[in-house]
């Protein structure tokens, strides 16, 4: 064993058996031209022209490790002391190799990619051409610093923390990965004031109302309750529970991150629709603005719309900003389009109605809180407000008789 | 790698329409039989369209948890799912045979082996029987008793009364209970009606519906006279015209389900090692009887 860079900072970190083992494991299993295949996060395995020994470098740090070790590696357990303790001034570089090649694998999927996001570290998908897939010199040891005090990641409501697990939490060493997610509401919240979960599929019911005890029928609205956390999550719980809290929303992001989301575009959605929603492809145009401006936009949907009216016809309505997008319309905005395409196919008339100046406002005012879910904000005597209930109730008897503002109005 | 997929309906206005789906889900998982399971919905996240592509493994059994063959399990699924060649014929059935087509899907590069819908399988027979056995917490509940399955009727499809009659005929040969019938809620004969035809002094009703909602929560206990408003509940047993009604709610919430969506998984040729048989274990435990 060699150590080509002693002036170079241990970094407190240790090789763990296990990693060691899979270490010399992989250099063993050199490929044809008796080369390591190791060449990850600015980590190269390399063997010398010689085939005295191994070459592992990194961007800090280069350790050299004797060709005799690798081979006895699993035959003399006795001797891994030395080469773990060599292999320190490397060791963030090669247990970030084993957590991402062993621990995490899956290359090329959703998950994977996921957690690589989760702790600010480039995508490794081989085919992506984002032009980040190499990782810059020094990132690995970047990203130790950060994650050792957690790195932050927002995905629709939640707050994402990942950090490294040491040894002295009872983890293996092996450079694992821990996570933990709240509300982005609770950011500041101390953990002994939020309900504590580790079960992703507890997921569920936090999912399933919201504030007030109503249904949420659609996942990535912004009505995702506070006040519980789950920590100490692997990365296989962490995707478990992110997937429970908004469906499908990392595998579309990875498509779209690979440059392949494959939207399906307002007519085409319509089109293929049968039996009761078969009607919604004739909803007019310029209904779509409106459509996508009551359901679509940010305050009531986490998604990025991504879908038009045709991939040459894009609908005006802000799209959103959100993290993970919208590939076509929703199974919610399916059905209530199906009412409108019906409203719409109604005749306007022009209605005379005797209402006063602050009358006719108020009706705004009253759509308007409705709307925005104002109602049960307002309070009980402010009658200044024109979606009151007592204003309302006092229009309603000045007004209106059964219900209605005028005789035609219920002749349908 | 294999995975499961659970296709249910789901709805935007009842939270509790999905919860059998995710109950079977999780024993399933448990069984740990496949790299995967997930529940894919028409009315909930994620999307029948959008449900495929969150599974790794490359073999995928999609079960639909619906009742019988019909406008679902033939033209919505498939469509969503974008199975590449699809056609009902390839089931090549009468309403009640469809077992499982394989296909590939046009949205990820995966194998899917579509199976048939749970309710017509011949294993869904038992989980009526059990949800008898449950409801009146007897394991050995049949003689003395009627059974009523009770479905919606041809209305809507008529695979749905087939499903029916298939079930309610094999109950009829096992020879356990004093009398068996089908019934329906929009056509004769009417569960409205029970009592006109049972003669037993003890009747068992199960529909045969996925999850509880308004039908079998509220139409048909109110329809049967078991209650005025569904609201208040009813008793179980409910008296109804001098016959004790043993209402069980939807057979799609008894455990032993997650049985027949596993038959139908390994019908399809997914290897699922003893999990038919930690199911049963699990599922058999019935509550003692008259404690
Ligand atoms: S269509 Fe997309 S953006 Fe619009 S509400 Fe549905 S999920 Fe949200």
């Amino acid at each position: 064993m060699v150590e080509d860079a002693p002036d170079v900072e241990t970094t407190g970190w240790r090789v763990a058996d296990e990693v060691l083992e899979a270490l010399l494991e992989t250099i063993r299993e050199s490929d044809e031209d008796g080369q390591p295949t190791i060449d990850f996060d600015g980590f190269v395995a390399e063997r010398l022209a010689d085939g005295s020994a191994y070459r592992l470098e990194t961007p800090t740090a280069t350790v050299e490790i004797e060709a005799s070790t690798v081979a006895d590696a699993g035959a003399s357990p006795a001797s891994r002391d030395d080469p773990s303790r060599a292999l320190e001034p490397i060791a963030p570089y090669v247990t970030n190799w084993y957590v991402w090649e062993r621990t995490v694998g899956g290359r090329e999927t959703a998950r994977r990619a996921f957690l690589r996001w989760c702790e600010g570290a480039p995508l490794d998908d081989p085919d992506v051409e984002t032009g980040e897939t190499k990782t810059d010199a020094s990132d690995v040891l970047e990203r130790y610093d950060a994650l050792e005090s957690g790195v932050v990641r927002h995905w629709g409501e939640l707050e994402i923390t990942a950090r490294l697990a040491r040894e002295s939490s009872g983890h293996s060493g092996c450079g694992e990965r821990v996570y933990e997610i709240r509300h982005v509401q609770d950011a500041d919240a101390t953990d002994e004031t939020l309900e504590d979960h580790n079960d992703p599929r507890d997921a569920r019911e936090i999912v399933t109302y919201d504030e007030d005890g109503r249904y949420r029928p659609l996942k990535t609205a912004p009505t995702l309750v506070t006040g519980w956390h789950f920590a100490g999550l692997s990365g296989d719980d962490l995707v478990e529970t992110v997937r429970t809290i908004y469906p499908a929303t990392i595998a579309n992001w990875h498509r779209e991150q690979r440059g392949d989301l494959d939207v399906d575009h307002w007519l085409e959605t319509a089109e293929r629709q049968t039996g009761i929603y078969d009607v919604i492809d004739e909803l007019p145009r310029e209904a779509l603005e409106w459509l996508t401006e009551a359901c679509c936009v940010d305050s009531q949907c986490l998604k990025r719309r991504e879908w038009e009216y045709a991939a040459d016809e894009p609908i005006d309505t802000d799209h959103g900003d959100g993290v993970f997008p919208c590939r076509e319309p929703c199974s919610l905005v399916v059905a209530a389009a199906r009412k409108w395409a019906i409203l719409e196919s109604e005749e306007e008339k022009t209605w005379e109605l005797e209402l006063t100046t602050t009358e006719m406002n108020q009706l705004a005012e009253i759509v308007n809180a409705v709307a925005d879910g104002r109602v049960d904000e307002i309070r009980e005597a402010d009658v200044y407000d024109g979606a009151n209930r007592y204003r309302a109730r006092y229009l309603r008897a000045k007004r209106m008789d059964d219900g209605s503002f005028g005789e035609e109005a219920t002749d349908r | 790698m294999q995975a499961l997929v659970i296709a249910a309906h789901g709805s935007h206005l009842n939270p509790d329409s999905a919860q059998p789906t995710y109950d079977h889900a999780d024993t399933i998982r448990k069984t740990g039989a496949f790299d995967e399971v997930r529940e894919g919905f028409w009315k909930e996240e994620p999307h029948f369209r959008e449900v495929i592509r969150t599974v790794e493994s490359d073999e995928v059994f999609v079960v639909p948890l619906f009742i019988s063959e019909g406008y679902f399990t033939e033209q919505v699924i498939p469509r969503e799912l974008r199975l590449e060649g699809w056609d009902p014929d390839l089931w090549d059935s009468d309403g009640t045979d469809a077992t499982e087509v394989t296909l590939e899907v046009g949205d990820a590069e995966k194998t899917v082996h579509y199976c048939g819908p749970v309710g017509t399988h011949d294993a869904m027979t038992d989980v009526i029987v059990k949800r008898a056995e449950t409801v009146t917490d007897d394991p050995d509940v049949g003689p003395g008793f009627g059974l009523a399955v009770v479905g919606h009727g041809t209305e809507r499809n008529e695979n749905s009364a087939k499903a029916i009659e298939y079930h309610t005929e094999r109950i009829r040969e096992m020879d356990r209970f004093d009398e068996v019938r089908a019934l329906y809620m929009d056509e004769e004969p009417e569960v409205d009606d029970v009592t006109d035809y049972f003669e037993s002094e003890d009747v068992v009703v199960v529909p045969l519906f996925v999850a509880d909602g308004f039908h079998t929560q509220e139409d048909i206990p109110e329809d049967m006279g078991l209650t005025d408003d569904y609201r208040t509940g009813w008793d179980v047993p409910g008296i109804v015209d001098g016959q004790r009604i043993w209402y069980a709610g939807a057979v799609g919430t008894e455990p032993l389900m997650a049985d027949v969506i596993l038959e139908r998984a390994v019908d399809a040729g997914a290897d699922v090692g003893d999990a038919l048989e930690q199911v049963e274990s699990w599922t058999s435990e019935t509550p003692a009887a008259g404690d």
